[in-house]
């Protein structure tokens, strides 16, 4: 068909762009991970394991991450799987664009802005106010973990709707008409054909609210109030605060070892599932 | 000129239509009209060309913008209106929290900032590590360096050579609402750390920022503000790490929650404590009487900067007295330039948060450059956070 040169030429910019953007700054953070700080900050070059040895200091960070990041992915979904089955399967097909557009409107503005409004919303003259008119009172919201995980809920909510959406509303809902037939309740039907069936919805969901969520320190440093430290508010104070570029290298490097790590393993796990579902179907 | 203004005005009626324009109540051409100001400067730059608005300007020989990377909350926007409509350069703001951030900015490269605004202890640093330039004084003809006060000026001087100008001066103290303190009065940084793991448990904020942060903690030992030593450095820890659960928030962006009755004090810089005692006066500010940060802000031009003459525009205009005095009457931090504070109101230049008691004011410290940069006292406060 096409000739090889041509594949390659098509192939450059993909290519070109994955090796500038990707690979080598990947390898000036591995490089500067075995550096040293300079006397008032910055990197040195030096080949030391010092950094990684004294990686310890930031457990508690990596701690709360792997904790949060997982929970905060885990309550995207359950908000999420709901809302995508009724735009997909319930929704009376002249409204779904514009319900779609709908969600994508928040992105409209800047995750900052947004994040900040529910400093306000959790805050004391927010929800725990309107709580106190119904009696409830003393509660504190704001700069807990529950905040961050609220934070973490709204802001990542449409990346989980998307992929989980797309797969339901692929699905032959022919299955579901020969399963009601065949004497199925609705429930199982959606047990054992609706669910299955959006497997692969829900991991793309999950890997990308995941994987972003491992890096985030916007939502922990405003909603927490500078009291829930994630790998990124540490990664943020190492070159912004200390200027200590070789640790902070050392750091995001570990990041991105301990993320293909955790991804690897949730990938294995996922093809497990879908093989013993494939040896389920052919009975 | 009409027969109305004829008697000249009352320093008085002079600041009531200034803060009417800055609040945007009247126009410019009402206010210098009002104020004679207009007719002043028309006729002034008449009799002195030097003075008129330079031709060179008009054409925008300084290019059409001037970035400045500074502080939340310290500058008059209405100045930087003006300084566009005289000079043809828009103002970009670039706001930063830490000098440590800036710092880290400059360091990376490619800033493109022309103007900055660093603190008394970062500026050998800046020097030390070729990032700033040495001043070229001719083009800041409104530096003068004999009305400044040298404790508030000398720091921009490195080995004899200019490298950053004054802009504002203050301190750090605490701001309380002294709604919840049933009556009492504080007056040390020892209270500020008991009272927040007692009556103030949950209500407290301090500084995500490890020079004031840990400054403070070390002065309820009573340390040194600047103390590198470990076993100081290890009491204030301890003592952070105690106080941690009790804290309502690790932020420098204070006053929301102060303004919103969510937090009850915080740590706190003269013109937030100016800003937000002006707006609810149950809010007072403290200065510890153990001691503490006196601190002094300067203008300095980074070396690559890509806008340099509007840069130096910029910093000219800033510092003339008459615009220097609107924008203390903005942000509310004290300038160390007589010829500014003889232009400012008297209840301004007697109100003891921007200018305290001098009992008070000899017990604080400078930062020192060593504070700054001491990799220690960064890992302590990382250690703080995410403990």
């Amino acid at each position: 068909m096409t000739s090889p040169w041509v594949k390659r030429l098509l192939l450059f910019p993909a290519t070109a762009w994955m090796i500038v953007m990707l690979a080598l700054p990947l390898l000036v953070v591995v490089v500067f991970s075995f550096g040293e700080r300079g006397p008032a900050g910055g990197y040195v070059p030096a080949f030391t394991f010092d950094q990684y040895l004294n990686l310890p200091a930031r457990l508690a960070a990596f701690r709360n991450t792997l904790v949060l990041a997982p929970v905060g992915t885990l309550l995207c979904l359950l908000a999420a799987y709901p809302l995508a089955y009724f735009l997909a399967v319930k929704v009376d097909p002249r409204w779904r664009t514009l319900l779609l557009v709908l969600i994508i409107v928040p992105f409209w503005t800047s995750i900052l802005i947004r994040t900040y409004a529910w400093i306000f919303i959790l805050g004391g003259q927010g929800i725990p106010r309107l709580l106190e008119f119904v009696g409830i009172e003393g509660v504190r919201l704001i700069n807990t973990r529950f905040a961050v995980l609220t934070g973490i809920v709204y802001g990542y909510l449409p990346l989980m709707i998307f992929p989980i959406y797309v797969s339901l509303e692929k699905l032959d809902k022919r299955l579901l008409e020969a399963a009601a037939d065949l004497g199925s309740s609705p429930a199982w039907a959606f047990r054992n054909i609706t669910l299955p069936l959006s497997i692969p919805g829900i991991a793309t969901g999950c890997m990308l609210v995941f994987i972003l969520l491992m890096g985030e320190f916007l939502i922990p440093a405003l909603l927490g109030g500078g009291k829930v430290f994630f790998v990124g508010n540490a990664l943020v104070d190492l070159f912004l605060q200390s200027r200590n570029w070789a640790y902070g290298s050392a750091v995001a490097a570990t990041l991105v070892i301990v993320m293909l790590v955790t991804v690897g393993l949730y990938m294995k796990l996922m093809r497990r599932a879908g093989a013993q579902r494939d040896d389920v179907s052919l009975f | 000129m009409s027969s109305k203004h004829q008697k000249p005005m009352t320093r008085k009626q002079f600041m009531r239509e200034l803060r009417r324009y800055q609040k945007g109540s009247v126009t410019r051409r009402h206010f210098l009209g009002v104020t004679g100001l207009g007719m002043a400067t028309a006729v002034l730059g008449a009799a002195m060309p030097g003075l008129a608005p330079r031709k060179s300007w008009a054409a925008g020989d300084i290019g059409d913008r001037v970035v400045l990377a500074t502080w939340p909350n310290y500058h008059d926007a209405a100045n930087f209106e003006q300084f566009t409509e005289t000079t043809g350069a828009h103002v970009q703001v670039n706001v930063f929290g830490s000098n440590e951030e800036m710092l880290a900015k400059l360091q990376a490269g490619g800033s493109g900032w022309d103007v900055f605004v660093p603190t008394n202890y970062t500026i050998t640093t800046y020097v030390g590590e070729g990032l700033i330039e040495p001043l070229e004084l001719a083009k800041i003809p409104n530096y003068d360096a004999g009305s400044f006060e040298p404790r508030f000026s000398d720091a921009g001087t490195v080995d004899g050579t200019v490298y950053a100008v004054p802009k504002n001066w203050g301190t750090t103290g605490y701001a309380v609402n002294t709604e919840h303190t049933g009556g009492k009065a504080l007056t040390t940084w020892k209270e500020f750390w008991d009272i927040t793991r007692e009556e103030f448990s949950g209500r407290t904020m301090v500084h995500d920022y490890q020079l004031t942060t840990i400054g403070n903690a070390l002065k309820y030992f009573g340390y040194s503000f600047n103390s590198v030593d470990p076993q100081e450095l290890a009491d204030a820890e301890k003592l952070l790490l105690e106080v941690k659960p009790h804290l309502y928030a690790i932020s420098s962006d204070y006053q929301p929650s102060m303004r919103n009755g969510d937090a009850w004090m915080t740590m706190c810089w003269t013109g937030d404590g100016k800003q937000l005692n002006a707006d609810i006066p149950s809010i007072i500010y403290v200065l510890g009487t153990e001691g503490g940060e006196i601190w002094s802000d300067y203008y300095a031009v980074p070396k690559d900067a890509p806008h340099r003459d509007a840069g130096y525009a910029l910093i000219n205009f800033l510092l003339e007295p008459e615009v220097n005095a609107r924008e203390v009457l903005a942000h509310g931090y004290p300038v160390a330039d007589s010829r500014t504070n003889a232009l400012l109101p008297k209840e301004l230049l007697e109100d003891p948060i921007l200018y305290p008691a001098q009992e008070l004011l000899s017990a604080l410290e400078f930062g020192a450059a060593a504070t700054l940069t001491d990799p220690n006292r960064a890992e302590l406060l990382a250690r703080f956070k995410s403990a």
